[in-house]
């Protein structure tokens, strides 16, 4: 089942490549298709899924290299489970929103699209550590190609400084990954989240995993690649970027660093809410002075990656949660908001906030759009970004006072740049024709955003059931991250 | 004193005779038939090849030596051998067209090609270092003169001087390496010098030690490995494409096998000595291939460079003194083989629209010419270790080699510069995907290149997913070093 919704994807491809050689709307109407059915079966994974159990699921298992103890071992548990589920449904919102606005090398846009989507799903499902790390780093290609291909004036520079502070950052896990290998004796990830390492090699371990998540998350100071990619990007790719790809780097930590590396993680906690703290507050400030409306998203993502982070390691139920669940919410958030730019861009063509104002005179119901998505990025009770705030705060409040009241001025910052970002873009006087003659969104449009709408109210009035997914899993997390795994008695630094 | 005749089993050097026998009556055919028949030389010496394929099949493999010792024919052996007809079987079926468009097909170009890899295969073979060294100038020599083939053009002159001048200096290195040991132990052969090593209990005389590194030295200059390298660029680009593609891969699969050789059979007593040998040219190597790579604008001096920097990870897996190091440069070294030959295949089909030397050449190819870009990129992607293509698969073995073995520190350079290398394959990439168009890419392709492109392209995709075929056959073959 997992591998079904894993490769299925791939079957879109298949038949891109067969079927759609010379008809661009063919290729669309299978990629759309093909990502629609693969959220389908994502579907299937989440009925049939057991909550009250935090051992991995729907599990596969079959052999692939046992000379060198390389297996094919796919499963999910409740940390899991919502970013699959994340993935299969911006996907096909993804595919909609560049139906028109990619009107070039359409088959080999979507055969990329769909590639991504079968080798993200996969790095969220592979429980080996050479399948993870094969599909972590194949993501690349694809990604590489639709920022280089469909991205803006600059993007080839933007995609090669992708790939190569990608690919940097990623070697080195590759060598941390068979060091563990060699100690432990396995490339099996359950397995290794029970194997007992030394207190010196987990640092070094955990230096070798944190360079890789921290690009990929990204954490500052090795967030320079985000802007960059972000504005160059298609609309398509931001999405995906923003809405996924960056929570490949934090679900490194909920899966490898924290459960196998738990001494390691605990004596870094003061670095990481460091290097966090920086980030939500420098970044939040960088965010202000910006004249681009993705650049500015962007950073803004990686002020609230930052929190995230500083969830994930107040090591506690509910910084955790509230870590995974403001992940879910910055995908819906974040996604939604690089597709809303994608609207105005497809009408202007360009992103540049002094060009706008008074868009609201033309464009009501975009407007209304955007400030649903506005009041969520900016955490206003009753969407679904003042519950992974509020959770991650209070986390971060029981683990550290002083950290938690500095993560709040980032709370203040983001609101000040959205409101501002906000009152630009729609408010005052309509000064130019381009605006005047802009038209309100279409039904296509409309239709990519109602379902994100939907999730940032349910969310934020009901967070419930979305929580219960991964209860006992952050539970279970919870109790490997205060073993102490190592032989010697390992001093904590807080 | 009774004369003592050698026991000779000609059959065991069945495919050696095949391939010289072949050599010699095409040379004649060639001179016969004049124009008119040389087409078919090209297809004969393939077939040729083919023949000896399958002899090295059906019965090569059996550990029986000949000629006193000389002639070894393991399963090493046999499995080096294919590689080497690969290496020339592929360089070959790609270049029919180039050969004929630059008017170099008087037929001597295959037979020479065809004593080139003769001299290979004994090299591969060798017991002893009297049959290393012929095997190794036959090879040397016929090379020299293929690189400068074209004879009125002065860069593919001056890559054949460069390469004689520097390759005889390398010869000379080695011999006197050779003639160290021998005066050391009194023999040349690989078992004689490792037993005499093995009574010795550990104490080595600087002689042997000198003599040692000389040959490691040598072989390095036949392999481009760094500091060796000086002349790789330059050769790369001057000589002929289709030369250029044989020169990458044969070679490098001959002198990699006597490396095997020499290190692992002659000298195991001495792996404290060669090791860090070995590592040092492996980081040098990787260094000179990944940073000086991205400077250049021509394609095949780009190849030249990124060869360099194979050669590095290659001798990283050498150097462990495992078998799973062995068995890892093994795999990598054939994943190599066709992956490069592919890259090339692209740049001769790039060569019969008159360009394809450069760099810039490869813009816009992908809206042109989908198909060939799409493949280009396979072979780019794969040099640069980015799964899940075979390229990485041969640099995990490497890198989980290297670090069972414990050279933790030189596994982490490795990747370091692994990284830096993408660079350069990744603007490959770009060109073709991301510029505009400036041809309009309107050349033909022969049949065959197209093969050998797809097929290596399928390989790369295959054995990056399921490697296990490839795993076992090389699992095999190096279990007799253990």
């Amino acid at each position: 089942m997992l591998s079904l919704v894993t490769f299925f994807p791939l079957a879109g491809v298949l038949a891109i490549i067969i079927a759609a050689r010379n008809n661009a709307n063919t290729a669309r109407y299978i990629a759309l298709i093909v990502s629609l059915a693969t959220f389908v079966l994502s579907l299937r994974l989440l009925i049939d899924f057991d909550s009250s159990t935090a051992a991995f699921q729907f599990l596969e298992e079959s052999e692939w290299l046992p000379a060198y103890g390389i297996t094919y071992r796919m499963g999910v548990d409740g940390i899991s489970l919502p970013f699959v589920l994340l993935t299969t449904f911006l996907t096909p919102l993804c595919i909609l929103s560049s139906w028109k606005s990619v009107q070039k090398m359409v088959q080999e846009y979507m055969i990329a699209f769909l590639a991504l989507e079968a080798f993200v799903i996969g790095v969220f499902c592979a429980l080996d550590f050479i399948l993870f790390y094969i599909l972590w780093e194949a993501m690349l290609i694809p990604m590489f190609l639709l920022i280089g291909i469909w991205g803006g004036p600059n993007r080839v520079y933007a995609a090669l400084k992708f790939f190569l502070y990608t690919l940097a950052g990623s070697v080195l896990m590759l060598i941390a990954i068979i060091v563990m290998k060699y100690t432990a004796g396995t490339f099996s990830i359950p397995d290794l989240m029970n194997a007992p390492l030394g207190f010196n090699l987990q640092i070094w371990l955990f230096l070798g995993f944190f360079v890789s998540f921290a690009v990929k998350v990204p954490m500052w100071p090795f967030h320079t690649w985000l802007p960059d990619a972000h504005v160059e990007a298609p609309t398509g790719g931001s999405v995906i970027l923003a809405g996924i790809l960056l929570k490949m780097g934090a679900y490194g930590f909920l899966r490898f660093s924290i459960p196998m590396l738990p001494d390691a993680a605990r004596y870094f906690v003061p670095l990481i809410f460091g290097l966090s703290l920086v980030g939500v507050v420098y970044t939040a400030l960088v965010a202000l002075m910006q004249k681009d409306l993705k650049k500015l998203i962007a950073y803004s993502s990686v002020s609230h990656m930052g929190f995230v982070t500083i969830g994930i390691f107040s090591f506690n139920q509910q910084g955790l949660e509230g870590g995974i669940l403001q992940m879910i919410n910055h995908g819906i958030v974040a996604g939604g908001l690089f597709l809303l730019v994608g609207v105005i861009y497809d009408r202007m063509h360009t992103r540049e906030i002094a060009k706008f104002g008074g868009v609201v005179n033309v464009m009501p119901v975009y407007a209304v759009i955007f400030m649903l998505f506005t009041m969520a990025a900016v955490g206003l009770p009753g969407t679904n970004g003042f519950v992974g705030e509020f959770l991650i705060l209070l986390g971060a409040f029981l683990a550290n006072k002083g950290v938690a009241i500095v993560a709040t001025t980032g709370l203040v910052l983001g609101a000040a740049y959205m409101l501002w970002l906000y009152k630009k873009v729609f408010f005052g006087v309509i000064h130019s024709d381009e605006v005047q003659a802009l038209k309100d969104m279409d039904r296509r449009e409309m239709a990519i955003f109602a379902p994100l709408i939907i999730l940032i109210f349910w969310i934020g009035f009901y967070p419930g059931p979305f929580l219960e997914i991964m209860h006992t899993s952050v539970e279970q997390l919870l109790a490997q991250a205060h073993t102490i795994k190592a032989g010697t008695a390992a001093v904590s630094m807080y | 004193m009774p004369v003592q005749m050698p026991d000779i089993s000609l059959g065991l050097m069945l495919p050696e005779i095949l391939v010289a026998l072949l050599a010699m009556a095409l040379l004649l055919m060639s001179a016969w038939y004049g124009k008119e028949g040389r087409g078919t030389i090209g297809w004969m010496s393939i077939f040729g090849i083919g023949l000896a394929a399958l002899a090295i099949m059906i019965g090569g493999g059996t550990g029986e030596t000949t000629f006193g010792g000389m002639f070894v024919d393991d399963t090493f052996a046999r499995y080096m051998k294919l590689l080497l007809l690969i290496a020339t079987v592929l360089p070959l079926l790609i270049s029919f067209n180039y050969v004929h468009d630059n008017k170099m097909d008087g037929g001597e170009y295959y037979v020479i090609t065809l004593f080139s890899m003769l001299g290979g295969m004994f090299m591969v073979s060798s017991g002893d270092f009297v049959m290393l060294y012929l095997g190794l100038e036959l090879m040397s020599l016929s090379i020299y003169v293929l690189a400068a083939f074209k004879r009125n053009d002065q860069k593919s002159s001056e890559a054949g001087l460069k390469y004689f001048i520097l390759g005889s200096l390398a010869s000379g290195i080695l011999l006197y390496g050779i003639s160290l040991i021998y005066g050391s132990f009194g023999t040349v052969s690989y078992t004689g010098i490792a037993e005499a090593l093995a009574n010795s209990h550990g104490h080595v005389t600087p002689a042997v030690g000198l003599g040692m590194v000389m040959i490691v030295g040598g072989l390095s200059f036949k392999v481009a490995a760094a500091p060796f390298h000086m002349w790789a660029p330059d050769v790369y680009e001057g000589a002929p494409t289709s030369v250029t593609a044989f020169m990458a891969s044969m070679p490098k699969v001959a002198a990699f096998a006597v490396l095997y050789r020499v290190l692992i059979i002659t000298f195991p007593a001495l792996h404290s000595q060669w090791g860090p040998l070995l590592q040092f040219l492996a980081i040098a190597s990787l260094a000179v291939g990944s940073f000086a790579a991205i400077a250049q604008t021509n394609i095949k001096r780009m190849l030249a460079y990124s060869s360099i920097g194979h050669v590095g990870f290659l001798l990283i897996g050498l150097s462990t003194g495992t078998s799973d190091g062995y068995q890892s440069v093994l795999l990598y070294l054939t994943i190599y083989i066709i992956m490069n030959t592919g890259a090339f295949a692209l740049i001769l089909i790039l060569n019969r629209g008159g360009i394809g030397d450069e760099l810039t050449d490869f813009k816009g190819l992908a809206k042109k010419r989908p198909f060939l870009a799409v493949l280009m990129a396979t072979f780019m992607f794969s040099m640069g270790g980015i799964p899940p293509l075979a390229g990485f698969i041969g640099k995990l073995y490497i890198f989980m080699a290297a670090i069972k073995a414990g050279m933790i520190s030189i596994a982490i350079a490795g990747v370091l510069f692994s990284a830096v290398g993408a660079f350069y394959y990744l603007r490959v990439v770009k060109y073709m995907y991301f510029d505009e168009a400036k041809s309009d890419f309107s050349m033909p392709v022969s049949s065959a290149s197209q093969a050998v492109i797809v097929m290596s392209g399928v390989i790369m995709l295959v054995w990056g997913v399921f490697p296990g075929s490839l795993l076992s056959w090389t699992e095999t073959t190096v279990r007799m070093f253990q």
